[in-house]
């Protein structure tokens, strides 16, 4: 396995000629630094998009909670105030980045890069079409989540090192509930595991079809709960609303940035928005088909890989907006309720789940609910998978 | 094959590296474009105006550090839960899915015993009570 983009553009006679005339040139053997140069473009590409993605999430999270609340939202900055989140980059570099006097200044300039780093190393897994994914690892699932508790660690040592104490008390009710949500969320994403037989998303995904009877969601009672298990541990892993517990402004001032302004404070924001962007992505990857084009459209050529980019980012991207949607219509939990939410309702039904799916795949040899209910129907399809 | 075995890695290199030079870049901008007055007040932990009172860094909630040792036992156990869920499908082709499945089981077992100490033992709670249930009922 170990899909990456070199070995999709390896595909074509282009690359080989340039690499062949390269190592003719140069009179060394230059494929490696083809790779080198092919992932370096591949991430230069994959950080501005999401640093777009970012700023323009800001740009939505304002216009959306704008029309849920019959306001005008911003409109000044360019056409429909697109480019507002330019102005506030330009705003904020331009402020005094203040360090507390009391605080512990080298932990206070790590936790945005811990945050940054955290959030973008784990966009190397997230499958953006078939050929498009930076690094298809085999343990891209365990990766992931590995990877992802950096974003985590940022924030507590960002409420840590202020030396502040609504800080201190948001950074810490961050790592509780960042710790603690992430074990439904691990084992719901492992019920897909099972289905799957693999854990690089490549595999997940082509377990799965373009069209909705195929996803995992739908593949058997216990995933369809384990979806909604999974996107509300997800929701709590960024903080965002309802379970915007560190940050509470109502209670916490602002959380566990209090002290940041500035540069530092604009990086955990962009860090948070781009990290909904990837809870959305994986949600999409394991549950509802991922990249897969109806029919398999396309083919394998560049249109098809188009196609593929735009199934996967509209399926996420309505997700981004459900997310943004329950900011502005929801309540923030009350710290205990969240805890009793996460251990005593989350983590059992999560465990039921998965062993409600092994059970389903030992008794129905793998079969899927639409599989059983319409057996000739699936044999009229052609069978898929 | 185009790619040596280590060679996948990369990207995970690049795009860390990318997320440390933005930050740093930017802040070294920000440093030589944006003012630089710090003064004593500007400089206080914000404490709703007031002056800070004592240290933040002080002794805090027992209720965090049960939860981190509840979470280090279920991180583990999930962790481990990985083969062996990985190779269920393959195993379940071959006919072997029951031993697997029994496997999984078991190990998830302890999970649920945990989760069921914890919880007879009120860990779970937020807010725990040291009084008994019968009491509480009462109150």
């Amino acid at each position: 396995m170990n899909e990456t983009i070199v070995t999709y553009f390896a595909k074509f006679e282009w690359y080989k000629s340039l690499v062949k005339a390269l190592t003719e040139t140069f009179g060394f053997n230059a494929e490696p630094l083809m790779v080198f140069l092919f992932f370096f473009l591949a991430s230069f590409i994959v950080v501005n998009v999401m640093a777009l993605v970012g700023g323009l999430g800001t740009y939505a999270e304002r216009k959306i909670s704008a029309d849920l609340q019959m306001r005008m939202g911003p409109n000044r900055v360019g056409p429909y105030g697109l480019i507002q989140f330019l102005a506030d980059g330009v705003k904020f570099i331009m402020k005094e980045g203040i360090i507390p006097k009391s605080a512990d200044t080298f932990l206070f300039t790590l936790a945005p890069i811990l945050c940054l780093v955290g959030v973008l190393g784990s966009l190397t897994v997230v499958p953006y079409s078939s050929g498009f994914i930076l690094s298809d690892l085999d343990i891209g699932l365990f990766f992931l989540i590995g990877i992802s508790s950096l974003v985590g660690l940022g924030i507590f040592l960002g409420g840590y090192a202020s030396n502040s104490k609504w800080a201190m008390l948001g950074g810490m009710r961050a790592a509780a509930q960042i710790i603690s949500y992430e074990i439904p969320v691990v084992i719901s994403a492992l019920s897909c595991v099972l289905l799957a037989g693999g854990l690089s998303f490549t595999t997940l995904i082509e377990a799965q079809t373009g069209f909705p009877q195929g996803w995992f969601i739908f593949h058997n009672p216990f995933t369809f709960i384990g979806f909604f298990v999974f996107f509300v541990g997800g929701l709590a892993e960024t903080n965002r609303a309802p379970f915007d517990l560190p940050e509470a402004e109502s209670e916490l001032v602002s959380g566990y940035h209090t002290e940041y302004s500035g540069m530092r404070f604009a990086f955990f924001a962009l860090a948070e928005y781009i990290e909904v962007f990837v809870v959305a992505g994986v949600a999409v990857a394991l549950f509802l088909g991922g990249y897969n084009v109806p029919f398999g459209l396309g083919g394998d050529g560049i249109l098809g890989q188009f196609l593929q980019l735009g199934a996967f980012f509209s399926k996420t991207l309505v997700l981004y907006y459900v997310v943004i949607w329950f900011r502005w219509t929801l309540p923030r939990l009350r710290v205990d309720h969240l805890m009793t939410l996460c251990w005593k309702y989350l983590t059992p039904i999560a465990i039921f789940n998965l062993i409600g799916t092994g059970f389903w795949l030992y008794g129905f040899e793998g079969k899927s609910l639409f599989e059983l209910l319409f057996k000739s129907g699936a044999a009229a399809t052609g069978g898929g998978h | 094959m185009a790619l040596e075995k280590l060679d996948v890695y990369w990207p995970i290199l690049i795009l860390m590296a990318f997320g440390a030079l933005l930050v740093v870049g930017a802040l070294i901008v920000s440093k030589i474009i944006s003012p630089q007055k710090p003064t004593e007040l500007k400089r206080q932990a914000y404490e709703c105006g007031e002056d800070p009172v004592g240290n933040a860094w002080a002794l805090f909630n027992m209720r965090f550090y049960v939860i981190g040792l509840i979470f280090i036992i279920f991180d583990v156990e999930s962790a481990l839960m990985f083969p062996v869920v990985s190779v269920f499908k393959k195993m379940n082709e071959i006919g072997r899915g029951g031993l697997v499945l029994v496997e999984i089981v078991i190990f998830l077992f302890v999970l649920i015993a945990g989760v069921a100490y914890c919880w007879r033992k009120g860990d779970l709670d937020w807010v725990r009570s040291f009084q008994t249930p019968d009491k509480e009922k009462e109150s």
